[in-house]
């Protein structure tokens, strides 16, 4: 069969099972948006491109599927460059596609062009530049095939105009085809047999063990083999920022988050831990702290698909490579084969226990005639959202408050920008998101300045009619900046006064087709967020005006030890570790 | 055998396709790893190249390179090359600013390092050799006292040292069967 280029790639879009595309068109993508309209994939227009990119990442995160984004050449393509880094950093399945100047036109500085595959290449987990028309089915397969297999992330295909015009003969390659043509592509899915039994022996023996569970889990669809894992062991878990929601926080063994702004016995468990099972995470320095005063008595178990995850920050004792879903179930299934029972770990809990008693995540109580506070905010969005809601954030000190005060039961119900720290993630990560799971009720938690980054992507959002829900936690400032020059500047501070009512969110939102609502009195919090629970047509936006000196903790400063963490000032006497 | 090498051989069999050589050397500069020498050559095979690396493993894990290095899609096959279980060669060219007078000198050098006389002019010569590396350096040393003018070396190329009592057998995966 003859068809366009730009037929067939739209075509191979739709044999990848492709149900919606974010994108913007321009010159040279101009034929590939000719066969949408005849299309039975969902086009959503957005309003700017960094913000399709986040829309297909938000998409990825709840479903699982790979996000798809088409823009145009030269300043579309690198509107999407931040996308793609926070897709790679954050291993998110995604497609992206770009349009190229004509090929006869590549290299000459033609109108709009850029090099996207050069600018791109250490973003993208691979990318292709299709010089050959009758190419584009297997490089749309073979696209699909890196951004899901292994260690996902985004894969970036270049189409040049004269391309996308060319006739081509449609053939749809098979999976042998696809492996054929990247032979230097193979992921390991299985753990090595000796490392499994070697692993298990440690988990046996261990007094002090904690899971250290990451995004890998998620990615994986992991969840259940490392609650059975857990559960078989009675070892407690912690849940990275990327991993949130794949362990239940009300499970008894769960201790949350670890990390510079993770709670107390996250990270004190970790410290005094004599064994780490790390699964699908990468000892990132936001979790260690100072690597070589990290986890000082533990051994390692570390399994990771990326190979080379294992040894880069923290020589493991036990590396796996491996799939986490499959290597979990492998190891469950040696502890059984070794008749391994669960440990005696009741010293460990204990301890453990008097650590949450002491540390719990706490704040000041709101005075009257102050600011809210943005932890009761949060609090009151927890305890008020539907079953299921899944909650977004941006980058800063609300996304750490959002992690910290929400409770996550349920995988794939936290969407966040871990690795980059993308400021104004949330409200077009939160659209995918709602995309993906039209039946779920979505929240974005956002900042006041990350806000202002990406918010005309809600113009998209009313268009479109997809009704999500923001919450601007607006302290006037660009907050987590101002906790750091606050306690570590001298209270100078530069550059990161914002203005509670410059823009005026009220009337931006509702210039955008949204409702919108302002809460500054903590009695207003419930009922109105209640209301935008109960709005359903539209978009909702709601300004909390709330306190600027509120601060995140407990805060591992940056560059310390975990066991110097900073516990609130009411928990004082200590912000040295309490070992008993 | 030296117990901790400053630089260790990669021998790359790469997918023979545009970009490659840029994603590798991307991937260095990212990652702040060090090449001293590279070379790039067709490979047996047309659809794949061979790249030899020689890199600075002080500061960088020959592991934490080649791991990397195998994350790259078009990279097929890494074989590393421990100095002392590799047979390694360079080719390096180079011009004095001799004149006839000092010639002998130059010829009994380039004897003794088993080289070649490629060019001669009016007031220079130019002299090739191939061999080991370090031998070439003991050669740039030496003749450095000429006056050299021109300099080029070829950077590294590799293979491993056969095992004597093997059978020949295929050395890497994505051969053309």
């Amino acid at each position: 069969m003859k068809m366009t280029g730009a037929q067939a790639l739209i075509k191979s879009l739709e044999m990848e099972q492709v149900e919606v595309v974010f994108g913007l068109p321009g010159g040279c993508i101009l034929p590939a948006y000719d066969p949408i309209l005849d299309s039975p994939i969902r086009h959503i227009l957005v309003r700017h491109e960094q913000g399709a990119g986040h829309m297909a990442e938000g998409y990825a995160h709840v479903t699982g599927r790979p996000g798809v984004a088409m823009v145009t050449s030269g300043p579309a393509a690198t509107n999407l460059v931040t996308p793609l880094c926070d897709a790679y950093m954050d291993s998110v399945p995604m497609v992206a596609i770009t349009g190229q100047v004509s090929r006869p036109v590549i290299g000459t500085d033609g109108f709009q062009e850029c090099d996207t595959v050069g600018i791109t290449r250490s973003v993208t987990k691979h990318n292709e530049l299709i010089m050959d028309p009758d190419e584009i089915p297997l490089i749309v397969r073979q696209a699909f095939h890196l951004a899901t297999t292994g260690r996902p992330g985004p894969v970036l295909i270049d189409v040049p105009k004269d391309v996308l015009q060319a006739q081509v003969e449609w053939s749809w390659p098979t999976d042998d085809d696809v492996s054929a043509s990247l032979p230097g592509y193979k992921p390991t899915m299985k753990g090595h047999p000796r490392m499994i039994k070697e692993a298990a022996r440690l988990i046996g023996e261990a007094r002090r063990p904690v899971i250290y569970a990451g995004g890998g889990i998620l990615k994986a669809r992991a969840a259940e083999p490392l609650r059975a894992l857990a559960e078989r062991m009675g070892i407690p878990v912690v849940t990275t920022l990327m991993a949130r929601g794949a362990f239940p926080d009300d499970h008894p063994l769960c201790l949350g988050m670890p990390g510079m702004h993770g709670n107390y016995t996250a990270i004190t468990a970790m410290q005094e831990s004599d064994l780490l099972i790390a699964l699908g995470t990468r000892f990132d320095d936001r979790v260690t702290g100072r690597v070589d005063s990290f986890a000082p008595h533990a051994k390692v178990v570390h399994v990771d698909i990326d190979p080379a995850e294992l040894g880069k920050i923290r020589q493991p004792d036990v590396p796996i490579v491996g799939d986490c879903r499959q290597v979990i179930t492998e190891i469950i299934r040696a502890l059984d084969g070794s008749g391994t029972g669960a440990p005696d770990l009741n010293e460990w809990r204990a301890r453990i226990s008097g650590w949450q008693e002491r540390f719990p995540l706490h704040y000041d109580s709101h005075v009257e005639g102050d600011p809210l506070k943005p932890q009761y905010v949060m609090e009151v969005l927890r305890d008020s959202a539907p079953e299921g809601t899944i909650l977004a954030s941006g980058v800063g000190q609300h996304q750490m408050w959002a992690s910290q005060y929400w409770r996550f039961n349920e995988p794939y119900t936290w969407v966040n920008s871990g690795g980059l720290g993308t400021m104004g993630f949330s409200v077009p990560a939160a659209i995918g998101a709602k995309v993906g799971r039209p039946d779920r009720t979505v929240w974005a938690v956002d900042g006041d300045g990350c806000f202002q980054m990406t918010a005309q992507e809600l113009v998209t959002a009313s268009s479109e009619r997809i009704p999500i829900k923001v919450a601007i936690l607006n302290n006037a400032y660009l907050g987590m900046v101002r906790q750091w020059q606050e306690m570590f500047y001298e209270e100078r501070y530069s550059e990161v006064y914002l203005s509670p009512d410059l823009p005026d969110y009220v009337k931006w939102a509702e210039a955008m087709g949204c409702a919108a609502f302002r809460v500054e009195d903590p009695a207003e919090v419930e009922p109105v967020i209640a209301k935008a629970n109960s709005i359903d047509d539209r978009p909702v936006v709601i300004d909390f005006r709330t306190d600027a000196r509120e601060k995140v903790f407990p805060m591992v400063p940056a560059g310390a030890a975990n066991d110097d963490v900073v516990v609130h000032p009411s928990q004082k006497p200590t912000g040295k570790k309490v070992v008993q | 055998m030296v117990a901790n090498p400053t630089h260790q051989t990669l021998s790359v069999l790469v997918e023979n396709r545009s970009g490659v050589l840029a994603r590798i050397s991307g991937l260095f500069a990212r990652r702040g790893f060090n090449i001293i020498s590279l070379a790039v050559a067709p490979s047996d095979d047309e659809r794949f190249s061979r790249v030899n690396l020689v890199v600075n493993v002080e500061e960088t894990s020959i592991e934490q390179i080649t791991k990397q290095l195998f994350k790259l899609v078009n990279v097929v096959k890494i074989t590393e090359l421990h100095p002392a279980e590799a047979v390694e060669r360079e080719l390096l060219m180079m011009t004095v600013a001799v004149g006839s007078d000092q010639r002998s000198g130059v010829l009994e050098l380039v004897g003794i390092f088993e080289g070649k006389i490629v060019d001669v002019g009016g007031a220079g010569l130019t002299v090739m050799v191939a061999g080991d590396p370090d031998r070439l350096d003991d050669f740039e040393e030496l003749m450095r006292p000429y006056g050299i003018t021109e300099l080029q070396r070829t950077g590294r190329v590799a293979l491993p040292k056969l095992d004597r009592s093997a059978v020949p057998r295929l050395r890497y995966q994505g051969k053309a069967s």
